[in-house]
């Protein structure tokens, strides 16, 4: 089925593909990806409304503009102090608009570590054979957007065994002067038996909007456990659809925590873990604070797809002014996933009276010895416990901050780092507005 | 200390005091006792500044500052205590955390630095042990999975640490066994001072037994009807209240 797109993004993207820009020079099978991804793309187009998936989401005043499809300014500068976390050292890795720039990167001194451009990913056999396998397999245009028209992203290989002894951050800087549409692509591998903890920062710099179209692919190999972070604190002249596919083997452990803040204007994130073999563990934990009129729609997929695995998810929203926050948990249990254990549980607190929340938990079961949960509140600042705080001499603002950390602490609780703990809930507490 | 003249108070737009007059001076404790619904925790909760109760007249002064006109943590900065009959659970706020806080918010009010963490720790454990305070319970999140007794308690530790200058307890008794009932009297007569006053609410001359009171008040349809010594509360105690109710009403029944 072809559906009419009259958006002004698609004539341009469409355009760009017909003068055989993206793939030239692309080796195969990088430039038949491409080609097919694209195809793809050109079937559905921009997801609308009408999509089940989108139905809270409304792409469409994005996809009207007319965007800088490139923007690779090699020596830009670019300041990302603001992406610092105190108490924390990590191996910092700077993308600015997807472009990895070595320049300004920390050089990651590890034995059995190898990250490089997502340009050069043919000269990587193990990469090649993972890349493009995972994320595409779902029915999101704009995966299929990604792999056709990806410029710029990061590749980070861990061999089995190592354990990483620092975190590696990466900051993605959205930073231009025009109005400019960024397509990241990254890849991480983690081999058997590896540790690591990989922080993503998002913040911006310059003028400029920018529409980011992020794609990730994680794998985890037999016995890898990764401590995955999204930070994201970029401003209201930004916008996100970041897309995170995540497939795990065998005794393999993903914790995803991910952290959005008020400014960016319009952010959805895709995080899908494909549970894809027995005794595997995932949680998602999720904690987003909005302000003023930004939407924020985490969309998730646990898929259990084996049996004898757990999955843990725990997102929170906090809505301020007149933003609105959506959540959608499919949980898959198959029927070959017996003795599953899936948790889920979503808590809202609406503080701006004219905010919205959309909260959608969807269990879909066809295996029958299983153990499956979920839960979903909405509330608002209790003012009962607000006077209480109040009565000990404690500031209506503290008191909020107080109420509001502790609303978000059964997710900031289960942070595996204390440093981004403390910066998280730094965050929280810059920004939350007191006057509604 | 705190000077109560003519207060007027209503909910929705329902009037429940109607014109209370009470002076308490340091070093006194004063008892209000009443039946159902006369209005004594509506005093205590306007006394606080609880948002859903509107003054509607009269004045209230602490210290010579007018109360009525300060926010509720102001009010609890210039030495004003409620000791809630309902203590609020709030999971995800730790005890001491929140006690840090308090200490700490009045603290800088009155242009003091923050307290030295050692000092607020040895603080902590002297005064924990005056209300028999189970050191975990400090830990755990603020009144979350309390039993009534415990959340009590909390209310006088917590009023041990504040060190204010005006106490109201609101029905403290209320859902104490004997035991903890004696342990929570006890902590009240240890903060006693010269310096210090309390007003005790209470429906039963039992709390009166352990915390002497230096006044007894009565309330009735937003008024005090009678006051005396502790002795008026034995009678009380032992005639209830219906003899005062009666001739409230019949001289409300001579004015009409």
């Amino acid at each position: 089925m072809i559906t009419q797109v009259s958006s002004s993004l698609y004539h341009q993207l469409t355009t760009v593909f017909d003068d055989g820009l993206a793939i030239k020079g692309d080796l195969e099978p990088l430039a038949s990806l491409r080609r097919n991804a694209f195809a793809r793309f050109q079937e559905t187009g921009f997801p609308t409304l009408k999509d089940e998936d989108w139905k809270y989401t409304n792409l469409q005043p994005l996809l009207s503009k007319n965007y800088l499809l490139r923007d690779n300014l090699p020596g830009k500068s670019v300041s990302i102090e603001k992406a610092f976390i105190k108490g924390l050292n990590p191996y910092k890795l700077v993308l600015v608009n997807g472009h990895f720039r070595t320049d300004l990167s920390d050089v990651v001194d590890e034995q059995g570590v190898s990250i490089y451009s997502i340009e050069d990913i043919h000269q990587h056999k193990l990469s090649l054979r993972h890349f493009a396998q995972y994320a595409d397999k779902t029915d999101n245009p704009l995966v299929a957007l990604n792999t056709a028209l990806h410029e710029g992203g990061l590749v980070i290989e861990i061999e089995k065994n190592i354990t990483l002894r620092r975190s590696i951050q990466i900051i993605h800087v959205a930073s231009s002067s025009e109005t400019i549409f960024n397509q990241t692509r990254n890849l991480y591998l983690l081999g058997n038996n590896t540790k690591a903890e990989i922080l993503e920062s998002f913040i911006t710099d310059d003028i400029g909007l920018s529409l980011n179209n992020t794609v990730s692919e994680v794998v985890l190999e037999e016995n890898a456990h990764l401590q995955h972070y999204y930070l994201q604190t970029a401003n209201s002249q930004s916008s996100y659809l970041n897309h995170t596919e995540i497939h795990q083997k065998k005794h393999s452990l993903y914790n995803n925590y991910n952290c959005t803040f008020p400014g960016s204007a319009f952010i959805r994130n895709n995080i899908n873990v494909r549970l894809d073999d027995s005794a595997v563990e995932s949680h998602l934990y999720g904690i987003t604070l909005t302000a003023e009129d930004q939407l924020v729609d985490n969309h998730t997929i646990v898929d259990h797809r084996k049996p004898h695995c757990e999955s843990y998810e725990w997102y929170k929203n906090i809505t301020q002014n007149t933003s609105t926050a959506v959540f959608n948990g499919k949980i898959f249990v198959r029927e070959d996933a017996q003795k599953t254990n899936a948790f889920q549980q979503n808590n809202n607190m609406l503080i701006g009276e004219k905010s919205t929340i959309f909260s959608k938990p969807q269990l879909e079961i066809f295996a029958d010895d299983v153990k499956c949960s979920h839960g979903c509140t909405m509330g608002q600042f209790d003012d009962d416990a607000l006077f209480y705080l109040r009565a000990r001499g404690i500031s209506e603002e503290k008191a909020r901050v107080l109420l509001v950390h502790a609303f978000a602490f059964d997710v900031t609780e289960k942070f595996s780092s204390e440093p981004i703990r403390e910066y998280v809930d730094h965050l929280i507490e810059e920004g939350l507005i007191i006057e509604q | 200390m705190l000077s109560i003249k003519n207060l007027q108070a209503s909910v929705d737009d329902k009037q429940i005091l109607k014109g209370l007059n009470l002076e308490v001076k340091a070093g006194e404790v004063h008892a209000i006792m009443g039946p159902n619904g006369s209005g004594k925790s509506t005093l205590a909760s306007v006394l606080a500044g609880r948002d859903a109760y509107e003054v509607t007249g009269g004045e209230v002064t602490l210290e010579g500052k007018d109360l009525l006109e300060l926010s509720p943590e102001d009010r609890a900065r210039e030495g004003l205590f409620l000791a809630f009959q309902y203590p609020i659970e709030i999971p995800g706020v730790s005890n001491i955390n929140f006690l840090k806080t308090a200490v700490n918010e009045i603290r800088a009010y009155k242009g003091l630095a923050p307290m030295e963490a050692k000092e607020f720790l040895k603080q902590v454990k002297e005064k924990q042990k005056l209300v028999e305070f189970d050191a975990k319970l400090a830990n755990r999140s603020l009144n979350e999975g309390f039993s009534g007794g415990e959340k009590k308690r909390n209310e006088i530790f917590q009023l041990a640490m504040l060190e204010p200058k005006l106490s109201i307890l609101d029905e403290t008794d209320s859902g104490l066994d004997i035991d903890a009932l004696r342990i929570v009297a006890n902590g009240v007569n240890h903060l006693r001072s010269k310096d210090n006053a309390f007003v005790v609410i209470t429906h039963y001359q039992r709390l009166l037994e352990y915390i002497v009171p230096d006044f007894v008040h009565v309330l009735y349809k937003g008024r005090i009807v009678k006051s005396g010594t502790k002795e008026l509360a034995l009678e009380l105690e032992e005639k209830g209240y219906d003899w005062l109710k009666e001739s409230v009403d019949a001289e409300e029944g001579a004015a009409i």
